[in-house]
This record gives structure tokens, C-alpha cells and sequence, in this order.
């Protein structure tokens, strides 16, 4: 049995894990407000109202403090893939290197080189070329947003691909099928449009702090107006996407679905917990199982949610780790058995090509492409096979907050822009106040959604197929160790640095 | 169209895009390099604050050089990015955190609320340009001279020895920094690091409006061009006389070739030409802006500019053309990497090949925008009345 260093792999999980954390509290607002700001300078256009370009200057000002640090932990996001998941790089760099190389030459290069014009051009190019390039500054973040979650999405469901005996890899056959796969797709509606609901909170939570402080009035409310525009339809988008995100979770990756239901039986007509509190059963230590201590449940909803069917059978993680044959669900063990056969295959074929036996290497062949789709089973041969549930609580209290935020969201975004509308905002301090207090709350938002996709597809970095075991680099725990508290209290630093900057800007006001 | 290539020359116009965006990425090194200058060439705050406006414009063209310099590599060549970045972490991860520093201290360096202070950012701002210049030339070095790897894809599949299931292992002892002790490392990191301060001091002739800041960058440009053609001689001596690591085309063995680079270069004529314009344009952008200053300084970044990038784009070009193991390992000369070991499949590189149209198309609007904004020198005085300083 080969030799697994768990602190190595965990260490690496948790440098990544930051690093893409970090990441992430800076490009959703990065995402949204720039639109936000190329819909305030098409009205300046529009106009000629100075108030409107004073206004555009204002947040372009915030988008600038924030957009540094994205690209910051974006550089190491991108070069970790190889200094930490080195095999990850090999075994499926022909499919995952590419929409990082076209994000590179389509998207960063446009953000980049419009954004000295965005931010250096007021005087030096005509005023319609400078609108062009703000726009083009919001295109081109939305568009490497696409490229990385398409990357991401083909993790979550590998798809156009084959895997290349000779090459040891997998290999890219159908580019289209990678890029419009329906987790890619609803991954990055659903993610982008959780960015432009982010940052239209923004907008509004410091326009409402203006507000009560009695500052800025009409910038205050103008830069409302824009933003809950701009965040009610992106809310009510997210929450569509994110139906969709969760029936293709149901679908490909059940394991994940099931955890963050925490439905441990499978069952026909299953109902959706709307709420609930989880405490560990006793009766069946080290299975992770998690009991209900207070749950309200909403009788077939999940069915109906996962398979637009209330009689479907949604199945548990009992069904997935012993097996359900009367669902046609093979247990892990059966999983785990199929892919060392796939590994020893291939390891067969492999050498009986080098020996020149032509027949052996075939039948090898054979073997291997009958159990592939199990072959990143084969590394949990002789291992607890518990090891391949997530953690049920992080899964399901993150994607049951998250959506209770969502809704929350929704509400607010309506609320505010009718106020707005009716002109009687100023005058509303307990909505204000909540504008300005669900700010963090859509920060905490975001990352859970994240947390629900990549802690529930755990242990795997390629689904079903590269589990992190097999993924790492060779390294010394202790040097990612080192690594990541490197990281940890640098970002860290700059994250303080940001945010106290951030607020002296935000102080000085709209006409500053 | 793409399709109909063989995988070769797939490979082949892979190795010839990559190269082309790492030649173009020292040239935008500049940006590196003139962060190492801003305490020499500005002696007060207002002229600080020019010369860090000046470069931080151009920052994040660099910046997304690299990115996309990284992400290319790691499309076309992904055995490389495997082998390279899991294996010399240390010499990478300073290199990312060198540049991670850079990317804040522009936005962050005089505004209000920044508690790690101004000085802070600066200080970042020099350590960028010092490592990130350095570091970047030691490890391009390293596909001349070789690091200490292996690579074996049977032990992903070797489930009982009792090793991790990793393909690459990195057998130096410092992950990549031992690469800095060697002399002929260090002379092309040192090289990379003085050019990057002569096209910083050419850049900033072309854009200042400043008697005094221009006194002192007559001044540095020799004491900078100088060093630079010393350890620039000094690799390229021993490229040209060394033995280098080639691939037989027929069974991939790799084995010692003396003179290799040399005969690369008579091999591929074209790379010859193109490696004899460069170093004469470096050459002649820096001789012009010395001694025509007068009358040509502020053309001297163009010319040294694009010999900077042809020159790079050759030395690479001879690195991997030719059945050269462009990545070579000296602790199993079999595990070196070659544009042919460890490329991306036809279907991808053929993909990837329509996307690398889109080249020229971004090379015109970053060209376009680069004369839209810099039609007018900058002086202390125009910079006060900018809306964004950094």
C-alpha cells in the first residue's frame, strides 16, 4: 500500500484554500461594481451632468483599492496549481491549462490595458473612448470570471475529455463540450451574478451610511438607484441559477448533495430540511453521521428540487458509501475495488507494451477503459471509506445560510429600490440601517457558496477521478506549513490595509 | 487550419508563442527595473511620486504578462509547469510573492488609511524589482544549465513501493534556490536585472519632463548598461561554448552535445538573425541615448526595447528548438523535458492555436492605448493635476 502524507495533503488543501478565500472577498466586488461603474458614466455621457462623473470618479476610486488586491491572490490562485497539485498539473493540464491561457490572452489583457485609460484617460482621451473603456474594463473582468469557472465547472463535472494511456493523462477531445458544460455555465451565471448582488449591497450599504449621516444626499441616492436596479434582477437571476446549480449538484455529484442536505437514508418523496440543527450520532462513530437535534422539514420538495419529480428517490449517504442495487448505486467499496483495477490495468498495459506483448497490453486496455470512470477510487484501496464523505455540518449549515441570505437579499433589493423610487428612503433609518449592516452579510454569502461547492466535492480535485491524495506535489508538509501562515498573515496585513484605506476613502465623500 | 499540423510543429508554434511572451515580459520588466530606481533617481517626494506614477501605469501590463506567460506555459507545456513550479517551489513562491507585493503598493502607497506606511510600499516596490528581475533570470537560466528532477508517470499508477503517487520529485536540495549558486545562473539573473533598469532609465527619458531627474538618468544609464553587458557576455560566452542537452528525434533519448546552443544557432538561421538584431538594437538604443542624447534619447526604448524582446525571444527559441531538451534534468538526463515530452495533445495545442490569434489583435490595442496615453512627456507640475495618483 503506497505511503500518503497526510499533512502534506491537508496543509496543501488549506494553503489553497486561503489563498482562493482571500481571492474571492475582493473579485465579486470587482465583478459588480464594475458595471455599476459603467452604468454611472453612460449616464454622465448621457447627461453632461458633472455630478454623474464626480459620482463614477467616487466608486472608481473603491473598485481601484479593491481591484489591486484581486489580482494579487489571483497570481498565486493561478501558480499554485502547479507549486502544490503539481500531479493535478500533469494529469489534466491539457484540459485545465487552457481556459487559463485564453482568460490570460482574452480577458486580462483587456482589463488591464483599459483600466490606465479607465483611471489615467479623463484627460487624455475623447470622452466617449474613456465610456469604452470602462465598459470594456467590466467585459474583461466578467470574461476571465468565465474562463476560471469553466475550469472550475469541467472539475466538478469532467466532461470532452479522454484519458490517453501512452500520455498518462487525460486529454481534451471536444473544447465545446468543456465550455458549455450546464455545471460550467450555471456556475458562472450563478457566480457572477452573486458579484453584481455583492456589489450593488455595497453600493447601497455606503450610500445608506451617507444617508444617515446626513452627507452626500444626492449621490447617496443616485448611487442607489443604480445599484439596486442593477442587484434586484442579478438577485432574482442568482436564485434561478441557483436552482439550477443544485439540481446539476444532484445529478453529478450526489455525494455532495446528500451532505449538504445531510440525508443519510435515501428516499422517494424526500423533503427538504428549511432548517435544521445537526448533532453527531453516537450509534455509528467515525461514519460521520449527523443526527437532527431540531429540524423543520417541507415533504418532497428535494425530490422535486433534484429531479423535478416529487415521487424521484434522492439517495443518501448510506446508499452511496454501502450501496443501493435497487437504485443501481454501486457501494464505494465496489467503486474503490474497480478502480485499482483500473490503476493496475493500465500499469499492466504499460509494461507489457514496453515488453512488446501485444495481446497482454491489449486485454490490459480493455480492462482499464471498461473501469476508468472508478479509477480515482483505486487510491482509497484499503482505507476507511468514510474518508470519502465531506463534512456534512460545513456542507449543510453553509448552503442552508447562504440561501437564507439570498432571500434576504432579494427583500432588501426590493425594498430599498421602491423607497428609492418613492423617494422616502432617507427617512427609513431601520432599513438603512439593515442596508448597511448586510454588507459583511454579503461577503459571508459568497464565500459560503463557495465553501458548499468545494468542501462538498471533497476529497475530490477532479470528480470520481483525482482524489487530492493522488493530486499533491512532493514537498514537505512543514514548507506549505510555512507557506501558508506566510500567506495567512501577509493577506492578512493587506486585507487591514485595505479596508482601513478603503474607509478613509469612503469618509472623505463624493465630492472630496 | 491548425489542424492539418503535425504535432511537432503544433509544438513547435507553441514553444514559438511562449517564448514570445516571455521575450516580451522581460522587456516590460522596465517596470521591475525602475522600481529599483526611484530612491536613486528621485531625491525628494515630488520626484518619487513622478517616477512611481510613471511606472505605475505600465504595472499591470507586466503583471498580466506573467499571468498570462504562466497560464500559456501551463496550457501548451503542462509536464513543464508540473515538474518546475511542484519542484523548485521556494525560487517560485519568492518570485510570486515578490510580485504580490508589487501589485498593492502602487494603489496603496500615499492613500490615506494605508497603516503599513508609505515607506512600506516602497521598500515593496524595490524588493519587486530587485527579486522579481533577479529570480526570473536565475530560473530562465536553469533551461540552459539544468536542475536536479525526475520524472516518472508509472508512479502514479505504483500503489505498493510506499512512495507518494507523484510523477515529478525535485532532487535539489533547496527546492530551485540552489539554483541561484551557479555562477552562470546568477550572470543571466544579474544580466535580466541590469537591462531591466537600462529599459527603465530609457523609458523614463521618453516620459519625463524633468531637467534634473534627466541629469541623473544620463548618468545611470551607463553605470547600468555596463554590468548588464558584462554578465549578458558573460552567459552568453558560456552558451555558445557549453554543452548542452540534446533529444535524438527518432527514440527521445537525451544526451550531452558539445557546443549544443552553437549548433542551434547555425542550425536555425533565422534565430540567428533574429538574436544578432536584438543584442545590436539593445546595443545601439542604449550607444544612441548615451552619446546622441541630445537628439535620440527618447527613441532609445523603442529600439533597445525590441531588441530586448528579439534577443530574449531567440535565447529561448535555441533553448527548445532544434531537439533540445529545453528543461533539463542533470540528475536523469532521460526525465529532461522537451517540446515534444511534454506538450499539450494535437486537439489541444490545435484549440489553443485559434486562440492565439487573438494575439496580434491584443498586441494592437495595448499599442493603440499606449499612444493614446503617453502622447505627452510628464512633468511634476501636469502630474498634480492628475485625478488618480498613486
Amino acid at each position: 500500500m503506497n505511503h500518503i502524507d497526510f499533512a502534506l495533503v491537508d496543509w496543501s488543501r488549506a494553503q489553497f484554500a486561503l489563498t482562493a478565500c482571500y481571492h474571492w472577498l475582493f473579485v465579486p466586488l470587482t465583478l459588480g461594481l464594475s458595471f455599476i461603474i459603467a452604468f454611472m458614466e453612460t449616464i454622465y455621457i448621457k447627461t453632461g451632468n458633472e455630478e454623474w462623473k464626480r459620482l463614477t470618479k467616487f466608486w472608481m476610486t473603491i473598485f481601484g483599492i479593491n481591484f489591486a488586491i484581486g489580482i494579487a491572490t489571483g497570481l498565486i490562485l493561478e501558480f499554485e496549481f502547479g507549486t502544490n497539485w503539481s500531479n493535478y498539473s500533469w494529469f489534466v493540464g491539457d484540459i485545465f491549462g487552457a481556459p487559463l491561457a485564453i482568460e490570460g490572452i482574452m480577458a486580462f489583457f483587456l482589463e488591464t490595458t483599459f483600466i490606465a485609460v479607465m483611471f489615467f484617460g479623463w484627460n487624455k482621451v475623447g470622452k466617449k473612448f474613456h465610456l469604452l473603456s470602462t465598459w470594456l474594463v467590466a467585459i474583461g473582468s466578467n470574461l476571465s470570471a468565465l474562463w476560471i469557472l469553466v475550469a472550475n465547472g469541467w472539475m466538478q463535472l469532467p466532461g470532452g475529455m479522454k484519458f490517453n494511456t501512452d500520455t498518462a493523462r487525460n486529454e481534451m477531445i471536444n473544447f465545446w463540450q468543456v465550455l458549455f458544460s450546464p455545471v460550467a455555465i450555471n456556475k458562472f451565471l450563478h457566480t457572477v451574478s452573486s458579484g453584481y448582488v455583492l456589489a450593488s449591497l455595497f453600493v447601497i450599504g455606503i450610500s445608506a451610511w451617507f444617508l444617515l449621516k446626513k452627507r452626500d444626499i444626492l449621490y447617496a441616492k443616485r448611487s442607489i438607484i443604480v445599484a439596486a436596479s442593477f442587484g434586484l434582477p442579478a438577485s432574482i437571476f442568482i436564485m434561478l441559477t441557483g436552482d439550477g446549480s443544485a439540481r446539476a449538484v444532484a445529478h453529478h455529484q450526489p455525494m455532495k448533495f446528500a451532505a449538504m442536505e445531510n440525508l443519510y437514508m435515501g428516499q422517494q418523496n424526500a423533503p427538504l430540511a428549511a432548517f435544521g440543527i445537526l448533532k453527531p450520532d453516537p450509534a455509528v462513530p467515525g461514519h460521520k453521521k449527523m443526527d437532527f437535534r431540531y429540524l423543520v422539514e417541507i415533504p418532497d420538495v428535494l425530490s422535486y428540487m433534484a429531479f423535478l419529480n416529487p415521487n424521484a428517490y434522492v439517495p443518501g449517504i448510506y446508499d452511496l458509501v454501502h450501496g443501493n442495487p435497487a437504485q443501481g448505486i454501486p457501494s464505494y467499496n465496489e467503486r474503490i475495488a474497480k478502480g485499482l483495477i483500473a490503476i493496475n490495468s493500465l500499469s499492466a498495459y504499460k509494461k507489457a507494451k514496453l515488453a512488446g506483448k501485444d495481446s497482454l497490453a491489449a486485454a490490459s486496455l480493455t480492462t482499464f477503459e471498461a473501469n476508468y470512470k472508478h479509477f480515482g477510487y483505486g487510491y482509497y484501496a484499503n482505507r476507511d471509506v468514510h474518508e470519502l464523505i465531506p463534512s456534512i455540518p460545513t456542507s449543510f449549515y453553509s448552503f442552508r445560510i447562504m440561501v437564507f441570505l439570498g432571500l434576504h437579499f432579494f427583500a432588501l433589493l426590493l425594498v430599498v429600490l421602491i423607497l428609492t423610487v418613492k423617494n422616502k428612503i432617507e427617512t427609513k433609518k431601520v432599513i438603512l440601517y439593515t442596508a448597511l449592516w448586510t454588507i459583511p452579510l454579503a461577503y459571508i454569502a459568497s464565500m459560503l457558496g463557495w465553501i458548499v461547492a468545494e468542501v462538498g466535492r471533497q476529497p475530490w480535485v477532479i470528480q470520481d477521478i483525482l482524489p487530492t491524495i493522488a493530486a499533491v506535489s512532493q514537498l514537505k508538509a512543514s514548507s506549505v506549513q510555512f507557506t501558508f501562515w506566510l500567506f495567512a498573515v501577509f493577506f492578512t496585513a493587506l486585507l487591514i490595509a485595505e479596508i482601513s484605506i478603503m474607509l478613509k476613502q469612503i469618509n472623505k465623500g463624493f465630492t472630496a | 487550419m491548425f489542424e492539418s499540423l503535425s504535432l511537432l510543429s503544433l509544438q513547435q508554434y507553441w514553444w514559438l508563442i511562449v517564448s514570445l511572451l516571455g521575450a516580451l515580459l522581460v522587456f516590460l520588466m522596465f517596470v521591475q527595473g525602475g522600481q529599483t530606481l526611484i530612491y536613486s533617481l528621485g531625491k525628494n517626494e515630488e520626484e518619487r511620486t513622478l517616477l512611481v506614477n510613471l511606472l505605475g501605469r505600465k504595472w499591470e501590463l507586466t503583471f498580466t504578462t506573467l499571468v498570462t506567460f504562466g497560464g500559456a506555459f501551463f496550457a501548451s507545456f503542462p509536464l513543464f509547469y508540473s515538474t518546475s513550479f511542484g519542484g523548485a517551489y521556494w525560487v517560485w513562491m519568492a518570485i510570486l510573492i515578490a510580485f504580490v507585493i508589487q501589485a498593492v503598493s502602487y494603489e496603496y502607497r500615499k492613500k490615506p488609511g494605508n497603516f503599513l506606511g508609505q515607506k512600506t510600499f516602497e521598500i515593496f516596490l524595490v524588493l519587486n524589482g530587485f527579486l522579481g528581475t533577479l529570480l526570473l533570470g536565475t530560473a530562465v537560466a536553469t533551461f540552459f544549465t539544468g536542475s536536479a528532477f525526475s520524472v516518472n508517470k508509472m508512479n502514479l499508477l505504483d500503489l505498493t513501493s510506499g512512495n507518494m503517487p507523484i510523477i515529478s520529485e525535485w532532487k535539489g536540495p533547496a527546492h530551485g534556490l540552489e539554483a541561484a549558486l551557479n555562477p552562470v545562473n546568477l550572470s543571466l539573473g544579474l544580466a535580466v536585472f541590469f537591462l531591466a533598469r537600462v529599459l527603465a532609465i530609457l523609458y523614463f527619458m521618453n516620459r519625463i519632463n524633468h531637467a534634473t531627474i534627466m541629469e541623473r538618468l544620463k548618468k545611470q544609464l551607463l553605470h547600468n548598461a555596463i554590468p548588464f553587458l558584462v554578465f549578458f557576455l558573460v552567459f552568453a560566452g558560456w552558451l555558445l561554448l557549453s554543452n548542452g542537452f540534446a533529444v535524438d528525434p527518432k527514440t527521445g533519448i537525451v544526451s550531452m552535445e558539445p557546443y549544443k546552443y552553437l549548433h542551434n544557432l547555425l542550425a536555425l538561421p533565422v534565430v540567428a538573425i533574429v538574436f544578432v538584431l536584438g543584442v545590436a538594437a539593445v546595443l545601439l538604443g542604449i550607444i544612441r541615448s548615451a552619446f546622441c542624447f541630445e537628439k535620440c534619447h527618447t527613441r532609445g526604448i523603442w529600439l533597445s526595447g525590441t531588441g530586448t524582446v528579439l534577443t530574449v525571444w531567440a535565447l529561448l527559441l535555441l533553448a527548445g528548438y532544434n531537439h533540445t531538451a529545453y528543461y533539463p534534468s542533470t540528475y536523469d538526463l532521460q526525465s529532461s523535458l522537451s517540446i515534444e515530452n511534454s506538450s499539450s495533445s494535437h486537439y489541444t495545442l490545435t484549440a489553443m492555436s485559434y486562440v492565439s490569434l487573438l494575439v496580434p489583435f491584443v498586441l494592437a490595442y495595448i499599442w493603440y492605448v499606449w499612444r493614446a496615453m503617453d502622447k505627452k512627456k510628464i512633468s511634476t507640475e501636469e502630474l498634480q493635476s492628475e485625478s488618480h495618483i498613486y
